[in-house]
């Protein structure tokens, strides 16, 4: 029993770092998926390459930028902080991206309807473009976030003590072959964690549907 | 700059251990998607499991089963083999799964046709299913393998001397962290960021060839 339970004394900071840093990153993504389609070119151009950055360097090389890089005596990350602020930054890219393509799915037609009614532009945004096209998205989103309570284990590596740092620690005190039970318990939880996840997404999907016919 | 040389050294070995990623986790996929796709429910069944643990499970923990694991059952493999046994898995479950939507999304009308025109379901599949279904993968494929390669800084964790170790011996060095680490990011970006860009370009040229 005791690999588990040591397992699960890591639950609590897997769940924290993946669902702030999945708040983190859906909120910066707005800003940065509107950047993306703006008719103001050099401002699309910046924003092109930092989506292109967040998703093109190692997770583990931004953490320990975050980490061990940016480190003075007057200001230092905690791990946490870093691993909210590199996982959060990092999702912000793939979720710009993913919002991205759900805006472009959204026929203009929608955008001419509400300029015809003379709604205003933000009202029109926010009230029947992003609606329609959250509702495209919400399945890539849950996959998404599936991924990232995966890569939550990377913050192990800065000292996070997740569950994949505690299978570590109790894997270095128990060499017989029980030893690494704990990563066995700690792969299988996450399958079982992203089981509910999958199904809420599902569900939620269906719901959406509905509400539109 | 005076990091970079040693950088380099490092990239080969992340490019090499990709190179032995993709050469294994190809063929594994292309075998797991037909498993899973299988008429005999057994063997769907296990190739079921096989892609749902390898693709549930992150890289990481699946590299330190592979790492510390196996050895314990008497196993010894080197922290390179173990990355690229571990990495090779966990993309070979992804790609099965493209692989397996590829296929998938070939009308039944050409398998139908094959069939009426009297071709063996066998050379209907690999010579008329098989290259429709890969064609629309290439993209898919693709973008896994750059996630694939961002993983294999995951094997600095098990001491494999590729780029991310060498960043992390340079900052030891040098204490220079945020210097190294920065340019450590722009020489994974300088591979990922081009190989996303022909993704892109591959992606549009494929989707307008049909």
């Amino acid at each position: 029993m005791e690999p588990l339970l040591v397992v699960l004394q890591g639950l609590p900071l897997t769940l924290i770092v993946s669902i702030g840093s999945f708040i983190v990153g859906a909120i910066l993504a707005v800003p940065l998926s509107l950047g993306l389609r703006t008719s103001i070119l050099p401002l699309r151009l910046i924003c092109r390459l930092v989506v292109d950055l967040l998703r093109g360097v190692p997770m583990i090389v931004w953490l320990f930028v975050l980490k061990f890089g940016i480190s003075s005596p007057e200001f230092r990350l905690t791990s946490l902080e870093a691993a909210l602020l590199g996982l959060g930054t990092i999702s912000a890219g793939y979720l710009a991206e993913i919002y991205r393509a759900g805006l472009q799915t959204v026929p203009r037609g929608q955008y001419e309807a509400s300029q015809a009614l003379g709604i205003s532009r933000p009202i029109a945004f926010f009230r029947i473009i992003a609606p329609q096209a959250v509702r495209i998205v919400s399945p890539t989103i849950a996959t998404y976030f599936i991924g990232l309570l995966k890569n939550s284990s990377i913050a192990s590596t800065i000292i996070v003590a997740e569950m994949v740092f505690q299978a570590q620690a109790y894997a270095r005190q128990n060499l017989s072959i029980s030893g690494v039970l704990p990563y066995v318990f700690a792969g299988l939880l996450y399958i079982a964690l992203s089981v509910p996840i999958a199904m809420a997404s599902r569900s939620l999907d269906e719901r959406l549907r509905k509400s539109v016919i | 700059m005076q990091f970079l040389p040693t950088l380099l050294v490092g990239l080969r070995q992340s490019l090499w251990i990709i190179a032995a990623v993709i050469a294994i986790g190809l063929p594994l996929a292309f075998c797991l998607a037909l498993m899973v796709m299988s008429k005999h429910r057994l063997i769907s069944a296990v190739g079921l499991v096989i892609v749902e643990v390898g693709r549930g499970m992150p890289a990481l923990v699946i590299l330190y089963l592979v790492y510390y694991g196996l050895p314990r059952f008497g196993l010894n493999l080197t922290n390179i083999a173990s990355v690229i046994g571990a990495l090779a898995w966990n993309y070979s479950c992804y790609c099965s799964e493209i692989i397996r939507a590829g296929i998938l999304s070939v009308p039944k009308g050409q398998l139908e046709a094959g069939q009426a025109l009297g071709l063996k379901p066998r050379i209907t599949f690999l010579r008329v299913v098989a290259p429709q279904g890969l064609l629309s993968t290439i993209p898919g494929l693709m973008g896994q393998t750059i996630l694939a390669f961002q993983d294999t800084s995951l094997a600095y964790t098990i001491a494999v001397p590729e780029l991310m170790k060498q960043a992390y011996s340079l900052g030891g060095e040098s204490f220079q962290y945020l210097r190294v680490f920065v340019l450590a990011g722009l020489v994974y970006a300088a591979v990922t960021l081009p190989s996303t860009w022909i993704t892109t370009w591959v992606e549009r040229r494929i989707n307008t060839a049909y």
